[in-house]
């Protein structure tokens, strides 16, 4: 009930990210969202595309410095208020989210994020019937 | 009043020079052999005093490393009973074992005169003020110019290191006309005197400049000349020998007078250690032949220069050297610490969170000198803050090692370099060496 984002760590110099969507391309694979925040010296490209364990090991091959990481992706209808509702669950549990990023696929709005606390966080996605996106989800969208 | 503050041995002939220094290094010789270190050595080589009868024997004589000093810490090398000693001067150890030089009150008497000499052959005479920006205690650059200037008969001013703002209200209130330095302090002076709405040419009574203890390029002095509107000289020293005092340049400013009367100077190949020719770069090799606590013989400095000629239009023939072009070993000299990557390597693989491939790059930035540590994360992470704390952990750990802030870049792994054999960890793009 969670999927993986994978993590790669991006030195700020040119070239560094290209080499990384090349070997993608080259693997024909979707991104499907990414984000990189900017700091002064290097970034974590943060990346959910389609079969993320397949990109994992292209990448690693290709001597790319990744990791897999499991996030959770809530399904939430594209319309207002729903990402506040969808968040207020886990802040009135008391769960801190260490970051979190959205986009639309197929209509839907889907936000990804971390928590302190992962297994808090599977036991309300369960309680509140919150629809949460797998790996498998991700590879059909082709 | 005399330009030279010991006239009787500056404006020796070359012939005369050579002829003191037979005699000295002969004493030296039977000064050495009171310790066992040197005994052995002789032993080894199969070679006893008689057999030094010209200057050119001193190439059948044993060459002394720092290896030699660390392993007979504390006081193996030591020629005097030790009540006879005066002071100590350790470096920190951080390479191995420290080393320590040892001084009988006739070794500071000497080792002050040959500063005050080199103070006196740039213009400074006892109505002038001298302040040392030099740290005091186990760094000779603070007590060594502190006594040479005494010596002289200066007022000084034992500023000490660092405190800008103090420094030049020091500067102005008591009239410094010489403050010493190293060159990358001078350029930061200028720059608070700049904030602090201070001309040096306008505002101070500055008119000579003495720096040393870091590698700077013509160019940095000329700089730093301009900067300050006066003449900046050359000063070379080393613990081992003493301290400041070895080497200085004079007003002609081409190249730096190595007193013969105290020392012997080779320039030998570091792979052959045989002596190449005036005028080829080579590493510094030195004899003590003034020394009583510790005399050293064939010191090899690990210095880089080579011979600019053995006369001078100021009168004295000692032998001038070129400024010191690099080292024949990896030690680094940044704003006048000495810093082995190996001290850097050391901190970082205690962090199981790095891999083992780094690099260090050195660079010269507007005007000052900086270090650069490229480390390669073992892992990938998904984690900001981690990292955050890590690299500052890495800064923190560096400074408490080797003294200064470097600045630390993570990169992924696989990243940096990787050489064929040995790897290459030091980059150096600073201007010194042209």
């Amino acid at each position: 009930m969670s999927i993986h984002q994978l993590s790669i760590f991006i030195e700020n110099r040119s070239g560094t990210l290209i080499k990384v969507l090349d070997v993608l391309k080259e693997a024909n694979i979707q991104i499907i969202a990414s984000t990189i925040a900017d700091t002064a010296e290097y970034g974590i490209y943060r990346l959910i595309c389609s079969e993320p364990m397949r990109a994992c090991e292209e990448l690693m091959k290709a001597g790319v410095a990744v990791a897999p990481s499991e996030v959770f992706a809530i399904e939430i209808d594209d319309q207002p208020g729903r990402a506040a509702e969808a968040v207020k669950t886990f802040s009135e549990a008391g769960i801190s989210i260490a970051y979190m990023y959205s986009f639309l696929l197929h209509g839907k709005g889907i936000l990804i994020f971390r928590t302190d606390n992962t297994e808090l966080a599977r036991k309300i996605i369960v309680d509140s019937g919150l629809r949460v996106l797998c790996d498998e989800d991700l590879s059909k969208i082709n | 009043m005399s330009n030279y503050f010991n006239p009787e041995f500056e404006t020796l002939s070359r012939a005369e020079i050579e002829a003191l220094q037979l005699e000295r290094l002969q004493t030296t010789i039977r000064q050495c052999l009171k310790n066992e270190f040197y005994r052995k050595k002789f032993d080894e080589l199969g070679i006893t005093p008689d057999d030094i009868k010209t200057l050119a024997d001193v190439r059948k004589l044993p060459f002394t490393t720092k290896q030699d000093l660390r392993d007979t810490y504390p006081f193996g090398m030591s020629c005097v009973p030790l009540r006879d000693c005066v002071r100590l001067h350790s470096s920190s150890g951080t390479t191995g074992n420290p080393t320590v030089i040892l001084h009988t009150q006739k070794d500071l008497d000497e080792w002050a005169n040959q500063v005050a000499r080199n103070l006196w052959m740039v213009g400074l005479r006892p109505d002038d003020v001298f302040q040392n920006s030099s740290g005091y205690g186990m760094f000779t650059g603070g007590l060594g110019f502190q006594y040479g200037a005494e010596r002289l008969g200066m007022l000084t001013v034992p500023a000490a290191a660092g405190n800008s703002l103090r420094q030049i209200k020091f500067i102005k209130d008591f009239g410094t006309t010489c403050i010493h330095a190293v060159p990358s302090y001078v350029t930061r002076l200028y720059e608070v005197m700049k904030e602090e709405g201070v001309d040096p040419r306008r505002d101070t009574k500055l008119k000579v400049l003495a720096i040393g203890a870091e590698p700077h390029s013509e160019e940095q002095r000329q700089r730093i000349e301009q900067m300050m509107g006066v003449k900046a000289y050359n000063s070379f020293g080393m613990s081992e020998m003493c301290g400041p005092g070895v080497g200085f340049e004079c007003p002609e400013q081409n190249g730096l007078h190595f007193w013969e009367d105290y020392y012997i100077v080779e320039i030998v190949d570091p792979e052959t250690l045989e002596p190449v020719p005036d005028g080829e770069i080579g590493e510094l090799v030195l004899t003590t032949l003034c020394r009583e606590a510790m005399p050293l013989l064939r010191y090899r400095t690990r210095d880089l220069t080579r011979v600019l000629g053995r006369t001078c239009a100021c009168g004295r023939n000692h032998i001038r050297l070129d400024r010191m072009r690099g080292r024949s070993d990896d030690m680094m000299v940044l704003r006048g610490v000495n810093i082995f990557p190996i001290q850097i390597e050391k901190i970082l693989m205690q962090f199981s969170e790095l891999a083992s491939n780094y690099l260090i790059t050195l660079t010269t930035d507007e005007e000052n000198d900086n270090m650069t540590v490229e480390v390669e994360l073992a892992q990938p992470t998904d984690d900001y803050k981690q990292l955050q704390t890590l690299e500052k952990e890495i800064r923190r750990r560096l400074k408490d090692e080797i003294l200064l802030t470097p600045i630390v870049k993570l990169v992924a792994k696989g990243t940096l370099p990787v050489s064929e054999g040995k790897a290459v960890r030091v980059v150096d793009r600073r201007k010194v060496y042209q």
